[in-house]
């Protein structure tokens, strides 16, 4: 058992002296993984409808690098939306910061959701109303009296 | 009631920015909206300021392969009115990232006054389709005339820069 926890250990102190040897052998350059990560949230306005991560052009080419270099350069993940925003507004974004008219985006949906759900609630209850009375024997109820047709109906007794 | 209320409210936004989006692009003709375009520099300029003289507005991109055809030509028409002063040529950088920005400007030598487009404020403005497109602008900030695609020749920019200059427009 002592000799599995110094193995353990000895190993543990490899592990740790090799990371450092890495991280001093110059600056760490970021996986394809790391830098689509963030792609993946952005849309060059040149490729609209395609997601940074998947488009082909060169100019999400040179984006990609971009994000790659202020990865490098430690930078992290709002930073370096916040420099996309910056560089070219709002539209890069995937999802619209809920500032403004953008507000919209999130509260329209849920809102006509629940008016939708409502709606239906109170058709649903209108329909499970008992029917309006009808006559026992199921024939409609009789006409209402009108001057004309008691004129109307005596006439036709009279012939 | 409430529920129309809100349905009439989102159809007057949506009105308001469908009315927003239907306004044009600026046309020949009109009068060019100002805009600020800082330089890679870090210098601002304003349209406004350059009342007066006529403005020769380029957007590019350094992936753009057709701006590259036009590149050189632009540089000779802007080295050749440097010396008047009154013809000023303005490069937007669209969509770009600012080495290979710099790096082309570089490559191909070009000496007049470029900066990116910030939040693309400026193509939007114009609502360029895409690039290389250009716009000559007169001394009144009237916009006369688009490129649309490179400009094949150095004859063809001067071509849209001299009547404004002997005042034929």
């Amino acid at each position: 058992m002592k000799h599995l926890l110094s193995l353990l250990a000895l190993l543990i102190v490899f592990a740790v002296s090799g990371s450092a040897l890495a991280q001093d052998g110059g600056p760490l350059v970021p996986s394809d993984d790391q830098v689509n990560a963030i792609a993946k949230q952005l849309y060059c306005p040149v490729c609209e409808n395609i997601p940074l991560d998947v488009c082909g052009t060169q100019a999400c080419a040179q984006w990609r690098e971009l994000i790659r270099e202020k990865l490098s350069q430690g930078w992290s993940e709002p930073q370096i939306k916040q420099y996309f925003v910056d560089q070219y507004g709002d539209r890069v974004l995937a999802t619209p910061p809920a500032r403004g008219l953008n507000w919209l985006v999130y509260l329209v949906p849920p809102l006509a959701i629940a008016a939708g759900v409502y709606i239906l609630y109170r058709a649903l209850k209108a329909w499970k109303q008992p029917a309006p009375q009808v006559s026992p024997a199921g024939l409609p109820s009789p006409m209402p009296t009108d001057e004309y047709i008691q004129r109307l109906e005596e006439e036709l007794k009279k012939r | 009631m409430l529920v129309w209320v809100g349905l009439m409210g989102l159809l007057v936004i949506l009105a308001l920015g469908l009315r927003r989006s239907q306004q044009g692009p600026v046309a020949v003709g009109d009068r060019v909206p100002n805009f600020t375009l800082t330089t890679f520099d870090g210098a601002t300029i304003n349209l406004e300021d350059l009342r007066g003289k006529v403005v020769v507005l380029n957007f590019w991109a350094s992936w753009c392969k057709p701006c590259e055809q036009e590149a050189a030509d632009l540089e000779a028409a802007w080295r050749f009115y440097q010396p008047r002063g009154d013809v000023v040529f303005l490069g937007v950088d669209y969509v770009d990232t600012e080495p290979e920005a710099l790096a082309y400007l570089k490559k191909f030598d070009i000496t007049y006054i470029n900066g990116p487009d910030l939040g693309t404020r400026i193509s939007q403005a114009f609502r360029i389709q895409g690039v290389p497109e250009t716009y000559i602008i007169d001394q009144q900030n009237v916009l006369r005339s688009v490129q649309i695609g490179p400009f094949t020749s150095l004859e063809q920019i001067k071509a849209a820069i001299d009547p404004l200059l002997t005042g034929e427009q």
